[in-house]
């Protein structure tokens, strides 16, 4: 699809280097010629398309952000939240994987990871040859990871996992997966992160299913029975609940940058609907009501696309704050989600179909709203910066 | 083997391309830019003959200073380095053929390869011109045996037969109702058509790599070219809208429209 001028009404592309340009639509060529076509069957099979990990890994996606040494693209922050725009444009599920890959888990690697950790994980999954999850979530424990139940203890030269984890993006797909677990008798501040790799004895791991949301996308559960997990195996360079927020803040970054892809099809597609539609015998986007939504629309795409943008370079320049990432998800992805819905009317009874984008988007955003820190969350986090009160309770 | 490769900036195929009302050219804002899809068939191109027999890729362009990202996309897919001839004022085919023959001349590589023509004025030209001014031979429309689902595709092998002696060069050519092949000595000109492969997408590493890999500046006075142009575009239009269609109530009628009206059967 071709993207009509009036998307970028602000000229935002003025506002980004040679590079970053050519990042997006590297990416953004991929979506409208290889994933486009096929997306709506994928979402309606319920299923990730393995077969496009080789070309994504061969552009250099999985882990860009991340330096060349291990194998990756050493783009910036912007660079990388663009290309996420791009995924989601094309599929949520497509997005969450790379996030998946690249933040939570290629990410904590890096910056938490042994030197032999990096050499062994990086450049792998960098080629997508080895793919990652990341388990924080348990079911009895969502926007409150401190009370976590998984428990690792020491045994020797190896620690034993017990435990569960839920809503695990790639899970039963994941040849390495990040599982942060208490150890011993410990509490929050004793969490550390464990790399279970696939086939290890008591681990086990088994696809979500009625999911009517981020459908082309695997999402499991993961079961620990007595793992044997060497030590050599525990991320050094961190320990406590720092771990795992510190990989939600990198992803929830390219989270403010990515839901705009998603917003940006609804409102294309709308638009190009709302001209071609007759009704009453003019197009529907003849009518005030209509261009009201679409106006709506082009307005808080504008704005996510500001936000997120200095945010990636405040991030750039190591200056980004986890309130300054709260705000960002927290408006992009309301302000997305709400272009779906809008689309989904402008579109009419076909507007529920998987012909049509944005029913997926809009189902899929959802799930958004959900993860990586929920809306309330994030109001929790801004309430507190702004009053210095603790909202959350406990 | 080096060869020289080109990539012409054009209007995005899937861009909304006004003609202004007074024909004397198109509108320009809002639009997107491309390297002409030929152009990157011949980077392709270009690029596995070097992975095969060794070498490396020259891709030129000429045009403002805005050509310089065709260039990089062409250096980001693997090009080694980037000729630029920056000339921002009007230019035809054969001005375009004459700068190209002077890179050809400084740089000389062991192939030319182009498009066949340019999406944006379909003037299939260029390549021509340049085999002549250069007295190179010449072999338009390339083409590939293989389809492009095949494995020899899918493995990245070259179209373009070299000889074993790196003498010559065998071409495959789309010709209406056919193919036609033909061996050309080296140095030679060869023009790409569509099914010569299917180019790769470029990469992020790539995109950095670019950044430092060198464009060099040339002019057409530096090179001693006088790009004046001995054609004019005088009027540009818009083809004709086409009317909607029409339903008929029974085939009868779509008969008898089809008989009197489209004149068909
Ligand atoms: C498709 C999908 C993929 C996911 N992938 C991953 C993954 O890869 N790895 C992973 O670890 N997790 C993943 N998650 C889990 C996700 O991070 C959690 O769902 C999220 O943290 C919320 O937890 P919960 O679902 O248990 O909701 P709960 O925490 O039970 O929250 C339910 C509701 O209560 C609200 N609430 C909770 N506490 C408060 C409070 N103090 N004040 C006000 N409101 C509150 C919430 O905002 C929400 O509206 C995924 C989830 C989904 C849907």
């Amino acid at each position: 699809m071709s993207r009509s001028p009036v998307t970028d009404l602000y000229r935002i592309d003025d506002m980004l280097t040679a590079e970053e340009r050519a990042a997006r639509d590297l990416v953004a060529g991929f979506i409208d010629r290889d994933y486009l076509p096929k997306v709506g069957r994928w979402f309606r099979d319920g299923k990730f398309p393995m077969e496009v990990v080789p070309t994504l890994a061969e552009m250099g996606v999985f882990g860009a952000p991340l330096p060349t040494e291990y194998g990756c693209a050493g783009m910036n922050n912007v660079a990388y939240g663009l290309i996420l725009q791009e995924l989601e444009r094309g599929d949520s599920g497509l997005r969450s994987f790379a996030s998946v890959q690249t933040s939570l888990c290629m990410y904590p690697i890096w910056q938490f990871g042994s030197e032999k950790q990096k050499r062994r994980w990086l450049p792998e999954m960098a080629k997508g040859r080895a793919i990652g999850c990341f388990g924080l979530t348990e079911p009895d424990f969502g926007s409150d990871p401190g009370g976590m139940r998984t428990r690792a203890r020491k045994d020797g030269e190896h620690y034993v996992l017990n435990g569960s984890k839920t809503w695990i993006t790639n899970g039963s797909i994941a040849d390495v997966a990040i599982v942060w677990a208490k150890v011993d008798d410990g509490d929050s501040k004793s969490i550390r992160g464990f790399l279970l790799e696939k086939g290890m004895p008591g681990f086990t791991a088994q696809d979500i299913h009625g999911k009517f949301s981020l459908r082309a996308s695997f999402t499991s559960e993961l079961s620990f029975q007595d793992v044997r997990v060497p030590a050599a195996n525990l991320l050094p360079g961190v320990q406590g609940l720092r771990g795992p927020l510190s990989c939600l803040n990198s992803a929830r970054a390219g989270i403010a940058f990515a839901v705009t892809g998603a917003a940006i099809a609804c409102f294309e597609g709308a638009r190009e609907y709302a001209l071609s539609r007759q009704m009453f015998g003019k197009p529907i986007a003849g009518f005030q009501l209509t261009q009201e939504k679409l106006a709506d629309m082009l307005q808080e795409i504008v704005k996510a696309q500001l936000v997120s943008l200095r945010l990636g370079r405040l991030k750039d320049e190591g200056k980004v704050t986890p309130e300054q990432v709260s705000l960002a998800k927290r408006n992009n992805v309301k302000a997305a989600l709400e272009i779906a819905r809008s689309a989904r009317s402008i579109f009419g009874a076909n507007g529920i179909t998987d012909e049509y984008p944005a029913i997926r988007h809009m189902l899929n955003l959802e799930s958004v709203f959900t993860y990586e820190g929920t809306h309330e969350v994030h109001t929790l986090i801004l309430g507190k910066a702004i009053t210095g009160l603790d909202a959350f309770g406990g | 083997m080096k060869i020289l490769v080109t990539a012409k900036r054009v209007e995005d195929y899937e861009s909304k391309i006004k003609v202004k009302p007074d024909g004397s050219g198109i509108f320009l804002e809002g639009l997107k830019y491309k390297i002409n899809p030929f152009d990157e068939i011949a980077v392709e191109e270009g690029l596995r003959l070097a992975a095969k027999h060794g070498g490396e890729v020259v891709v030129a362009s000429v045009g403002g200073k805005e050509v310089q990202e065709q260039l990089r996309h062409a250096l980001a897919m693997g090009a080694h380095k980037a000729v630029w001839v920056n000339h921002a004022g009007p230019l035809d085919q054969l001005g375009v053929a004459g700068l190209l023959a002077k890179v050809c001349e400084q740089e000389k590589p062991d192939m030319a390869i182009l498009g066949k023509q340019a999406v944006d004025d379909d003037q299939n030209q260029v390549g021509q011109y340049l085999a002549e001014l250069l007295g190179w031979g010449m072999a338009t429309f390339a083409s590939k045996v293989e389809s492009l689902e095949s494995d020899a595709e899918k493995a990245k092998a070259p179209g373009l037969a070299v000889s074993a002696d790196g003498k010559a060069v065998r071409v495959v050519r789309e010709v209406d109702g056919g193919l036609d092949t033909l061996d050309v000595q080296l140095p030679a000109v060869v023009t790409t058509d569509l099914r010569l492969n299917q180019p790769r997408y470029a990469s992020l590493p790539g995109i950095m790599k670019a950044k430092s890999k060198p464009i060099a500046e040339l002019t057409p006075a530096g090179l001693g070219v006088d790009v004046t142009p001995k054609l004019t575009i005088t009027k540009m239009a818009a083809p004709p809208a086409r009317k909607a269609g029409i339903k008929v109530p029974d085939v009868a009628t779509l008969v008898e429209k089809l008989k009197s009206e489209a004149k068909v059967v």
